[in-house]
């Protein structure tokens, strides 16, 4: 416990480590906002200078750090000059929506990797590791985008899939069942594409994992004992393998929330990717920075959750923990 | 009871016979597509008589651990038969062959990697007996206190993590896992290797305890011969996966016939002065 709790207080560290970076590379960045504003003949440079004034952008940097983080304790996280709103009710929707995207593509390549990358290992030098071995090469190879376009591409041609957003336009009149299979549709691409985009890595690491266990003694002695083949791997291999893996799945949060920001993008998802974009190009800095923190904090929590998981099931981190 | 001329070796009752056993590996040469073949184990034949320690000596990469796996029936050889108590079991399946399975017994060499890091002492050895089905609920944890006190090592420290056991300490609680069902043969794949000659000697002789106490028959592989000719009474030399010369630990040491035996004894005398002083030491 004290453990976690001493890894909570590092977090908190590290956020604010990520927050005076962003701060400092927003400033560093040339131009502003309002910048454009200027070469609108309608608006006057006195104008404009009042709309910085009013928004603080003509104090120093650590006053405007101080500001922030205040507006952060009262749960606003800055303010959008695109939006005039808070930015917090601009990412909270957002980011549930990333969140339901990437949660649901982990699940679901964790639960593809773990069998395929175990019998992998089983079988190693058989022709089905070495389809599986090809087969993750050409995966490795194959960028997010192209992922994404093809799966894209396949479902204008066949009209099989709905295309882009999260719900169908007329989605609110929906029963429940079909607001979830509406919802579940829409969430194919994205999905597809995050899956197979961070398979390969996965299965990889399962199968190196399983082969260092598989030749361990002790599993020979476990088989030795008259242990079947399938609880030797599932019930002696794998958690013996799984340290590296549970570390792995907390950066697997962090991989697929990268990917997943141009997943959105690309396919139209209303996540935090396509409003950073957005404010990244309009110079919306409270939201570029809210964006990066609201990221940080998804991979922190990952890893958070990862060791956590490591103190729950293995006796020797809780020892040393 | 019958004498077999080439190894005047006194037939009794065969626990475990190998005949002809073959295994191969293919390899692949680094950074090419090139394969070539390993023979591991090369028309080996053995007997294991009851109640005696055979000894299986050559050096490093002789194959006497593939040899091993294949004997403790887990590896299949690629041609040859495995007989146990007069039974061939090489065609056996996994269901057939969980029944064998306690007759037959090994201790490994890397104690640290043959003992589940995540278990305690005391699961340890529970986990065969619970595979077994042979003991349940509170019966487990006292076989396995008795175990370890049996093996030498305090009742005390059964939730103590195996790493947190010494070299030996490990090793005799494999050991214990090994006694835990009752075996009628126990492998011995360089179990003392990497132990100091007081700890070598020390687990020697639980060894011979344990042998009068449980009637254990050994299958002693090392490729030490000075430790081995102390004890074996039956000795098999391997090289490049084939048996050069086999007899009774006498004829072997006495007149050796082929020149690795010769070699290997070489070695051994080296070391013989001081295993022996070594062993006085253990026992006081």
């Amino acid at each position: 416990m004290r453990y976690l709790l001493r890894r909570l207080l590092h977090s908190v560290y590290l956020l604010a480590g990520v927050s005076v970076l962003c701060f400092l590379f927003t400033d560093l960045a040339p131009g502003n906002f309002f910048d454009e504003m200027k070469l609108s003949p309608q608006i006057s440079p006195n104008t404009v200078a009042a709309l910085k004034t009013q928004y603080g952008l003509n104090r120093p940097l650590p006053v405007r750090y101080l500001l922030w983080v205040k507006s952060v304790v009262r749960g606003e996280w800055g303010f959008s000059f695109a939006y005039n709103s808070p930015v917090w009710d601009l990412l909270a929707v957002r980011a549930k929506n990333t969140l339901l995207l990437t949660g649901v593509a982990t699940i679901l390549a964790w639960l593809i990797a773990v069998p395929l990358g175990v019998g992998m290992a089983y079988w190693r030098g058989s022709w089905a590791d070495h389809l599986g071995m090809g087969g993750t090469s050409l995966l490795l190879s194959l960028p997010e985008l192209v992922l994404a376009l093809g799966l894209l591409y396949f479902a204008v041609r066949t009209h099989s899939l709905p295309v882009g957003g999260m719900s169908a336009l007329n989605g609110e009149s929906y029963t429940f069942l079909s607001r979830l299979r509406d919802r579940l549709a829409h969430l194919v691409i994205p999905v597809a594409t995050l899956v197979v985009g961070s398979l390969p890595l996965l299965v990889r690491h399962v199968r190196a994992s399983m082969i260092e266990v598989l030749d361990a003694p002790f599993i020979q002695a476990v088989r030795g004992h008259g242990v079947t083949a399938a609880r030797t791997l599932f019930v002696y291999a794998l958690p013996a393998a799984a340290n590296p893996l549970i570390s792995l799945l907390g950066f697997s949060v962090g991989g697929l929330l990268g990917a997943s920001l141009l997943v959105e993008v690309i396919v139209g998802w209303p996540g935090v990717g396509p409003l950073l974009l957005e404010a990244t190009m309009a110079r919306d800095l409270y939201i570029v920075i809210g964006a990066v923190m609201i990221s940080t904090l998804f991979m922190i929590a990952g890893n958070l959750l990862a060791d956590a998981a490591l103190i729950a099931l293995d006796p020797r981190v809780r020892t040393r923990a | 009871m019958t004498v077999d001329p080439n190894t005047t070796r006194v037939e009794n009752h065969v626990l475990l016979r190998g005949v002809a056993l073959c295994k191969r590996y293919i390899q692949r040469a680094p950074f090419s597509r090139r394969k070539f073949t390993v023979d591991a184990v090369n028309n080996v034949d053995l007997e294991i008589q009851v109640g005696q320690i055979t000894a299986l000596v050559g050096e490093s990469g002789s194959g006497k651990s593939t040899l091993a796996s294949c004997l403790a029936l887990l590896e299949k050889p690629d041609s040859g038969q495995i007989f146990v108590e007069e039974q061939p079991v090489t065609g056996w399946g996994a269901r057939q062959l969980l029944a064998l399975r306690p007759r037959i017994q090994m201790v490994f060499q890397d104690s640290a990697g043959a003992l589940n890091p995540r278990f305690s002492a005391a699961r340890v050895i529970q986990e065969p007996l619970e595979v077994q089905g042979l003991s349940s609920g509170p019966e487990l944890r006292q076989r396995a206190c008795s175990l370890m006190e049996e093996v030498g090592l305090s009742p005390d420290r059964a939730d103590a993590s195996p790493l947190e056991f010494s070299g030996g300490q490990r090793q005799r609680l494999a050991i214990a896992r090994a006694l835990a069902l009752k075996p009628a043969l126990l492998i011995l794949d360089e179990s003392l290797s990497g132990l100091d000659l007081v700890t070598q000697a020390e687990i020697m002789n639980l060894l011979l305890d344990l042998q009068g106490r449980h009637e254990l028959t050994y299958l002693l592989i090392s490729h030490d011969l000075s430790m081995i000719g102390q004890v074996a009474d039956y000795i098999a030399v391997l090289q490049r996966g084939m048996v050069v010369e086999r007899g009774r630990r006498e004829q072997v040491f006495k007149r050796p016939q082929h020149e690795h035996t010769r070699e290997l004894l070489s070695f051994a005398r080296g070391l013989e002065v001081a295993f022996h002083s070594a062993g006085a030491e253990a026992r006081g």
